[in-house]
């Protein structure tokens, strides 16, 4: 039984490993994370510039559509007919006047109202359906819409905080940073992993892990614990951003720093260094934000590689990675080159980002002989969760889990949050 | 340009035949030296996924816009980055002549990448059509653009070695 009394602490530094693997864990959250009271990821408004444009995605296991209407309007529809609950959509991306069924040819609009239906009527008066039949109540489902700067959210909760509150102050202040002016999308990027969800939302958090299993980050001098950074949570620390400053630590405190741990430190140059050379764009100077909102959307900014990246379950032992890489549309032509070659740096084949693929596939591998076992989270302190202004920390792990507990209804007595 | 089918001579045939043997072959056996050595001077190398290319997106997985790139990747991949522990079988059709533009030939041949795991576990890992302008240089021909373009766009586990 899934039950508060399967966490051995109340602060979240011990996970057991059966999250990751029970098909239960992975039920209840489908039911209560997926479609319970969370803002899901859905898209850039910029995906879908036109009356009619569509792209098809999912909330957790959920297929979605989301489209523009005539208007302008964008509405995000569940991808499943009233009548047989096939898919509606099958393509990825186009644009249309409405979405049919091929099943049955069962027509619905842009804002998910049915159309029409065939046969209705039935042939010569035999057959079809009852006059009664309420074509109003068969429509696709639509979920709530919000946006912040064109960064598209939707949740299938009619009982949500506004997205604005959910996201909280600090993160709501990163997304309009990273969506200060329109985007244009220079590509998309997928990645299937043999691992639970939960492991890819963990990563994204832990500070820790950075420089230690991406071995680029320090050899080539892109990214080092030892520079001014830390991680900041929003007040219910569900959600996290994980920041550092260019420039902002010596080659000499590197040096001392990772020779101690016994890690490679010898800033060896690239042919070509502009794969890791930081173009400030902005007044702040941090080379690295990565943002998690809970549950699954994480926006990064890696030097000037911009992406957001959809965490997409896949039943409880896979995980898909759906990442859109960003540019600007006032973006000059050799910043757009600059950031095709620095997106060299993250997705599937990154030299900043492939290890994490090859980490959590270990980590699901092995923990699923045991499923009393647990991690342990413990880096910075375990206890209270709180921002820290250091990089070698792993608490907003701590705070995923807690929100990850009191949506799941297994928050123990007593626990911190 | 010259489009269509241009006809060749079988040597020209069997050189081509063995600049795509050679190139599976070297990467397949971990040897980046001699494989880089199959690229001109001037090179790029690129592997795009067929969602970006179909839809006009310029970003690749891999983007090495130059030799030196190339070169830098390679260099990450021996001494910084930790992946699956794997060894790659490049199984690559028949090149097929394309088109001559300018000193380059135009070619393409579809190509598949098994890869098995230390516990003999064997998948398909990725599928896709090479498209390559390839030179005539002195000491044989030289890939100047290699494109891969990849099929099997949602990429199992990570991409590490080249395809």
């Amino acid at each position: 039984m899934l039950n508060a009394a399967i966490w051995p602490t109340l602060d979240y530094s011990r996970v057991p490993y059966r999250l990751y693997h029970d098909p239960e864990a992975y039920q209840r959250e489908q039911e209560r994370i997926f479609r319970g009271p969370t803002w899901n990821f859905l898209g850039l408004e910029a995906e879908i510039p036109n009356p009619g444009d569509f792209r098809t995605t999912y909330v957790g296991d959920t297929p979605v559509i989301v489209n523009r209407d005539p208007d302008g309007t964008i509405h995000a529809l569940v991808n499943r007919c009233a009548h047989r609950g096939a898919m509606v959509r099958r393509e990825m991306s186009g644009n249309a006047r409405e979405h049919t069924c091929i099943y049955h040819q069962w027509c619905y609009g842009l804002d998910g109202r049915l159309n029409s239906i065939p046969f209705r009527r039935g042939i010569r008066g035999k057959g079809g359906l009852d006059p009664s039949f309420d074509m109003a109540a068969h429509g696709l489902r639509n979920l709530r819409v919000a946006s912040v700067n064109g960064a598209l959210f939707g949740t299938l909760a009619d009982d949500v905080e506004p997205l604005e509150d959910y996201l909280d102050a600090p993160v709501l202040a990163q997304l309009r940073r990273l969506f200060d002016r329109p985007v244009t999308i220079l590509g998309y990027n997928r990645q299937r992993i043999r691992a639970n969800w939960k492991l890819y939302a963990e990563n994204t958090r832990d500070n820790y892990h950075a420089s230690l299993l991406h071995e680029f980050l320090v050899t080539f001098g892109l990214d080092r614990s030892t520079q001014v950074g830390g991680v900041k949570m929003d007040a219910r620390h569900r959600h996290n951003i994980t920041w550092a400053e260019a420039e902002s630590d010596t080659a000499e405190l590197a040096q001392e720093a990772y020779g101690a741990a016994r890690v490679r430190s010898n800033y060896l140059s690239l042919k070509e260094p502009e794969l890791v050379r930081f173009r400030r764009e902005r007044a702040d100077p941090l080379n690295i934000a990565i943002t998690s909102v809970f549950p699954s959307a994480v926006f990064v900014q890696i030097s000037n590689s911009l992406a957001v990246r959809q965490i997409r379950s896949r039943g409880v032992d896979e995980v898909e990675i759906f990442q859109t890489m960003l540019g600007y549309a006032d973006d000059p032509p050799d910043l757009t080159l600059h950031r095709l070659r620095q997106a060299n740096l993250v997705g599937p084949a990154g030299l900043v980002s492939m290890e994490d693929g090859e980490a959590i596939e270990i980590a699901h591998r092995a923990s699923k002989a045991d499923r009393h076992s647990t991690t342990v989270i413990e880096l910075g302190g375990a206890g209270v969760i709180s921002d820290r202004d250091y990089r070698v920390t792993d608490v907003p792990l701590r705070g995923f889990w807690s929100y990850y507990a009191e949506l799941l209804g297994i928050e123990p007595a007593g626990a911190v949050r | 340009m010259t489009e269509g089918a241009p006809r060749s001579s079988a040597s020209d045939r069997f050189a081509l035949y063995d600049l795509f043997v050679a190139y599976g072959a070297l990467i397949d056996a971990a040897e980046f030296d001699a494989w880089l050595a199959l690229f001109a001077v001037t090179c790029t190398y690129h592997i795009v996924p067929r969602e970006n290319y179909e839809r006009g997106l310029p970003a690749g997985l891999v983007y090495c816009d130059s030799r030196a790139v190339l070169e830098d990747r390679i260099r990450a991949l021996r001494e910084a980055n930790k992946y699956n522990i794997h060894t790659d079988r490049h199984l690559i059709g028949l090149p097929r002549l394309i088109g001559e533009g300018g000193d380059a030939k135009l070619v393409e041949a579809p190509f598949a990448v098994y890869q098995t795991d230390q516990e003999g576990q064997t998948r398909l890992f990725a599928t896709g059509l090479y498209r390559d302008r390839i030179l005539v240089e002195a000491d044989g021909l030289k890939f100047r653009d290699k494109f891969v373009l990849l099929d099997t766009f949602a990429v199992p586990s990570l991409l590490a070695t080249p395809l």
